[in-house]
């Protein structure tokens, strides 16, 4: 039987993602389990809340060592999608540096956090199957991931930043798909068919 | 295109989404799941939970009303009332809720805001202030609405700001349940002082009015409870109108 495991490292909205699966007829595991995670045929990697914090919990549990040797697919989600990069300037934070991506708070002249809808273009990826160019989804985050050339979608807030990146099996969402409407549940059914 | 958002609220007591006008003669409004997936399903993009019973009462959270909301819907939602502590927060968030809103507890303790910041992230606190204007000045009132404090709205909007509110929602008690529009000079005063969101509330009566709130108040988000409740204003009609009038909205 597929299973979904949902990392669970104490930062993350897991309940609202497990709900997100349930609508689509799958169940997500929630554990902090290295064996679990690692027998998984995809891992979510959820993240709500402040970078420091969360690479602490990360590190106590040393899951920061299983997650980059991880070979099914991964989605990074919101704040762990930035996880998963080389650093955060959030906290001045060490990444999983899975992506060498520097992560980077907006400045002032947009509001602080960038929260509520938003659209997604310049979509690349199988994670996109049947998502229209210009797609609303949710964004709440202050930081972001810049521009690289493993961008897979790009949303424009100041200045055009990577609303999603991928590398191999690896995957990354700024939004959040599990609050994202139809959109949202559209990508998770796609990563789930990955 | 960020968009602006339209906000139903769900005021909660006993269990049953309720509706007063000036925080006073609740009327029953129905169930709020049900409410919930409707105004999913109907273009809200955002709902916000108020318990308006659980501070008076001491009482803690609906956690399983919240935990029922999130199993029905795919947009975010906030909860607030009562919450006092990381630990009521943490529990409204395991839940399922996205964000948790703060008020009284807030005003009387303002390390909360910091706490809860620094646990969960800036992005899932939002303050949220009830002030009334007397003789000119926009005071802050507590439980409710029900005690006025000495705190000016605009002073303690920037303090929650800087402690790391990542959203403010302001209700006007002059204009909540009248219907005659949002408080729009408060409201740009506010967008100016800080820089995180601003979901106006109270006064909600027409389109004209939502349109206003945007335009002139400059808010980021406007929410409202009866109209949606009670039919007076479909959202999707709401949401269509304002886009064509040059709000960019989410369709």
């Amino acid at each position: 039987m597929s299973t979904v495991a949902i990392i669970d490292y104490g930062a993350g909205n897991i309940r609202s993602i497990q709900f997100a699966l349930e609508r689509l007829g799958t169940t997500g595991l929630v554990t902090s389990n290295a064996s679990e995670i690692a027998a998984s045929n995809h891992v979510i990697f959820p993240g709500v809340g402040a970078a420091g914090k969360a690479m602490e919990k990360l590190q106590a549990s040393k899951l920061d060592l299983l997650i980059p040797k991880l070979t099914q697919p991964v989605l990074g989600i919101c704040l762990g999608m930035q996880l998963l990069c080389r650093s955060s300037e959030e906290n001045t934070t060490k990444g999983l540096d899975i992506f060498s991506e520097d992560v980077t708070r907006f400045s002032t002249d947009v509001k602080i956090p960038h929260m509520g809808w938003n659209t997604i273009t310049e979509l690349r990826s199988p994670l996109f199957e049947d998502v229209r160019e210009e797609a609303y989804v949710y964004m709440v985050h202050s930081y972001y991931v810049p521009k690289n050339s493993q961008t897979i979608a790009i949303t424009d807030y100041g200045l055009a930043y990577a609303a999603a990146i991928q590398k191999d099996n690896f995957f990354g969402v700024q939004f959040h798909p599990e609050k994202s409407g139809e959109a949202g549940a559209q990508v998770l059914q796609n990563f789930l068919a990955l | 295109m960020l968009t602006k958002r339209i906000i139903p609220c769900l005021d909660i007591k006993d269990g049953k989404t309720v509706k007063g006008v000036q925080f006073e003669n609740l009327r029953d409004a129905g169930d709020p799941v049900d409410l919930a997936a409707r105004y999913a399903k109907t273009g809200a993009d955002e709902l916000v939970f108020l318990d308006i019973s659980a501070t008076e009462e001491k009482r803690k959270t609906l956690a399983k009303l919240v935990e029922r909301v999130a199993a029905t819907i795919n947009i975010p939602f906030t909860v607030g009332g009562g919450v006092s502590s990381v630990e009521d927060a943490s529990n409204l968030l395991y839940h399922g809720a996205d964000k948790v809103a703060i008020n009284s507890a807030a005003v009387k303790r303002p390390a909360l805001i910091d706490e809860l910041a620094s646990s969960f992230g800036n992005q899932c606190v939002v303050v949220a202030i009830d002030a009334k204007q007397m003789e000119g000045v926009w005071k802050v009132h507590l439980v409710g609405g029900k005690r006025p404090t000495s705190r000016s709205l605009f002073e303690w909007a920037q303090e929650a700001e800087q402690r790391g509110a990542g959203e403010l929602l302001f209700t006007s008690m002059n204009h909540d349940g009248t219907k005659n529009g949002f408080a729009n000079d408060a409201l740009a005063e506010l967008s100016e002082r800080v820089n995180i969101p601003v979901i106006a509330s109270g006064g909600a009566g027409n389109i004209v009015q939502f349109k206003e709130a945007f335009t002139i108040g400059k808010a980021d988000a406007a929410l409202a409870a009866s109209v949606f409740h009670f039919n007076e204003i479909d959202i999707l009609k709401l949401k269509q109108t304002l886009q064509e009038e040059g709000i960019p909205m989410r369709i």
